[in-house]
């Protein structure tokens, strides 16, 4: 390759780090002053941070599929998991997680939800929004005559027990397609309009059809909320309820109803919940490891490799840049076994470049010149770096699959780490010794191509 | 050669280091944590003061939480650990936590593990360890396919599970003396650090093979071939190197251990433990292991 060829490759390769660098820097709000004038797209590229560093709920339901066609178990999950979305949406989480785990071999054909709440340390409340299932029912005047449940209260009033007045239809929230919050044109009143689906449409009309001028009750989880009286056949499927709403409550109903009822019935099997604080202290100490963890190996291979050294420190550098951006593209949910896995990657990262540079060594001993050296050195290390980063690549996979959330985390990172360093270690290392070379050859430059305590 | 000269006292360390643990293991058990078995760990800080445990495990006396296990935390704060519990009853452990109101407290950290996700944990640890030492072994086997002089390659696939062997039972060792002592529980991180030291320290013997593969391969002209000096001459090559890329990761380890978060103590420590037997043992052990086998093989055709 031409000098000029090697000098500006290597550029390039600086260039684009610096870009790396540049998007890392502007898409982190903690280290950017002016991340609030940054576009959407720096915004929306903030680190994912795992509940065990950002606080929160972890619940693991089990759904019972016992009920369900086998082939259809499938879209149930699916389904279950839109309507526990639409649920967990409802009490404004940034960025939950809803998961179906579907069943392997190990664990049969067991199917588990998964529910990643961050911020949300209450998990009482959580699990009960979770499980919440809005019941809605309408129901008739009972026929004139049917027996009437009546107390005699303490006051001697007379209360005649309401349900007794109504009978059961079979218009429920099933047939619902969908619900929205409107205000009454004239009182600016709250209330939600209700469309049916096709089948209660029909049952709708049918209803209205035979109850002109009497009541029909609208229940909401078994007690009634509004009670309007017929004036007509209503045919298209729309009905309005006007109980005495706040806009936050008709909000929530609103949001609640279309959420709507799950598919399949589910159980809580383990809950987790990480206070903030703790999380927050986590994070603190991962960050700090892993600077710590970055400096350690800097010194070590400047100390030890001298120029060498210091161009692994900056592949290196080049390294983190790049898997920092990786797991903001991914994204990867980060975790402290996640950050753990990518400190580790940073060691084996310049497992290459040590033994690169021991090869280089050895060939100067041998009274190569450095370029030569240099080139025989990468190439007669490779298979030793492709055999020992081989296992390495192995253990994440398993781990991988093997995944709980938190494990998962260990084994994408230090896989990941892996794979990229096989790039940065070998590939942007070779990139910036090749100008490295261009030096004269004489004492000082092979002084500093040695390494160790050799002179 | 010094190593390879000495060869009997570094694999009779090994051998001490294996047996203490493999004792230590069979002394003391693991204290399995609940990730497998089942249960909750709660974990409370006292706005003002904590109360006296006495009266804490006083309160707990007569509920059902199974048997209960008070330990104070930080200045106010106590981890309870008990069965594991629903919703209602998680209300009933803090309350009982506050004594009735009195000890006003912010709940930290909360897990409640069913017993069916445990066992359903324990599968699939014992299933990803076995994997991964036949992926490792298979991948062993293969990388030395074609050198099977004067040792078969399968030997030097034995030599590499042992070496495995040794590296995962000093930790695992020493986790079990940390955890007798310090609290450690086997959780989920530990088995991903016996998978990660599986992993790492197997990449380090294969370095120093590698270079006796190559040694042997630049030798495959000439008729005889001192095996032993072939060795002896290829740990002189490699240690350095072998030293230089375990150090990188203890140095990480180190820092993660020292600074990183609690979470990750225990789990950086077991690593730092592997690694460094790890390349103890690819270093002290897999090679002169080679070297005693052949002799053996050697001794017995005469």
């Amino acid at each position: 390759m031409k000098t000029w060829k090697k000098i500006s490759l290597a550029l390039l390769v600086l260039i684009l780090a610096a870009i790396v660098g540049l998007f890392v820097y502007k898409s982190e709000y903690k280290a950017n002053p002016n991340f609030g004038k940054e576009s959407a797209f720096f915004q929306n590229h903030q680190f994912r941070l795992g509940l065990d560093l950002s606080g929160g709920s972890h619940l693991v339901y089990k759904a019972d599929i016992s009920g369900i066609d086998p082939s259809q178990v499938g879209d149930s999950m699916n389904a279950l998991r839109d309507v526990i979305e639409r649920r967990v949406n409802l009490f404004g989480v940034s960025e939950p997680v809803v998961q179906v785990e579907g069943g392997s071999f190990i664990s049969g054909n067991e199917q588990k939800l998964i529910v990643d709440l961050p911020g949300v340390t209450d998990v009482e409340r959580a699990i009960q929004m979770i499980g919440q299932t809005p019941l809605l029912e309408f129901k008739t005047e009972a026929p004139a005559g049917a027996a009437q449940n009546a107390t005699v209260g303490p006051d001697g009033k007379v209360n005649i027990d309401i349900s007794s007045q109504f009978v059961q239809t079979e218009l429920t929230g099933r047939y619902l397609e969908k619900a929205t919050l409107e205000f009454d044109q004239n009182t600016r009143e709250p209330r939600v309009s209700l469309q049916f689906d096709e089948t209660g449409t029909k049952l709708f009309g049918e209803i209205t059809k035979a109850n002109v001028g009497k009541m029909v009750a609208i229940y909401l989880d078994g007690s009634p909320i509004s009670t309007p009286v017929v004036r007509q056949e209503i045919l298209d499927g729309q009905a309005v309820i006007s109980g005495n709403f706040t806009p936050t409550e008709a909000k929530q109903l609103v949001g609640r109803l279309n959420s709507g009822a799950l598919p399949v019935p589910i159980n809580l099997l383990s809950k987790q919940t990480i206070g903030a604080t703790l999380g927050e202290s986590a994070t603190k100490a991962g960050v700090k490891a892993t600077v710590i963890g970055f400096l350690f190996i800097a010194l070590f291979l400047i100390v030890w490799y001298r120029l060498p050294g210091f161009i692994a420190v900056i592949s290196l550098s080049i390294f983190v840049a790049i898997m920092l951006a990786l797991f903001k593209l991914i994204p990867v949910t980060l975790t402290a076994a996640g950050l753990a896995g990518f400190i580790i990657s940073m060691g084996v990262a310049v497992d290459a470049n040590v033994l690169i540079f021991e090869r280089v060594k050895e060939e100067l001993r041998l009274g190569r010149s450095i370029a030569d050296a240099v080139s025989a050195g990468f190439s007669r290390a490779w298979f030793s770096i492709r055999d020992s980063n081989t296992s390495n690549i192995i253990t994440a996979l398993i781990l991988f699959w093997f995944g709980t959330s938190l494990i998962k985390g260990f084994a994408l990172t230090l896989g990941m780490g892996v794979l990229v360093s096989m790039f940065s270690a070998i590939t942007i290392t070779r990139i910036f010794l090749s100008v490295c070379t261009l030096m004269k050859e004489n004492k000082f430059t092979r002084f500093l191509f040695s390494s160790g305590i050799s002179k | 050669m010094f190593i390879i000269k000495n060869k009997k006292i570094f694999i009779g360390v090994s051998i001490v280091l294996v047996l203490l643990s493999v004792i230590s293991l069979s002394v003391f058990g693991l204290k399995v944590g609940i990730d497998f078995k089942g249960g909750a760990i709660t974990e409370v800080a006292y706005d003002v003061d904590r109360p006296a445990q006495e009266e804490v495990n006083a309160a707990f006396s007569g509920l059902d939480f199974g048997s209960v296990l008070i330990q104070p935390t930080g200045e106010k704060g106590f981890i309870v650990k008990s069965r594991d519990v629903n919703d209602v009853e998680h209300g009933v452990l803090l309350n009982t936590l506050t004594l009735g109101g009195r000890f006003p407290l912010k709940e930290v950290n909360f897990n409640s593990i069913g017993p069916s996700i445990g066992a359903e944990l324990t599968k699939k640890a014992i299933v990803a360890i076995t994997l991964v030492s036949l992926a490792i072994v298979l991948f062993i086997a293969y990388a030395f396919r074609k050198v099977s002089r004067p040792v078969a390659s399968w030997k030097y696939g034995v030599i590499a599970i042992v070496t495995l062997l040794h590296d995962v039972l000093i930790p695992v060792g020493l986790f079990v003396i940390m955890s007798h002592y310090f609290g450690a529980e086997l959780d989920t991180l530990f088995v991903v650090a016996v998978l990660t030291i599986l992993g790492l320290s197997v990449s380090d013997t294969i370095v120093i093979f590698d270079r006796i593969r190559e040694n042997l391969r630049n030798l495959a002209q000439s008729k005889t071939i001192d095996f032993k000096e072939v060795v002896g001459q290829s740990l002189e090559q490699s240690f350095v190197r072998s030293i230089a890329t375990s150090l990188t990761v203890i140095l990480v380890l180190f820092a993660l251990f020292f600074f990183g978060p609690s979470t990750t103590k225990y789990f950086a420590l077991m690593l730092i433990a592997g690694m460094f037997f790890g390349t103890y043992s690819s270093i002290f052990l897999a090679s002169p292991l080679l070297v005693t086998l052949q002799e053996w093989q050697d001794s017995k055709k005469k």
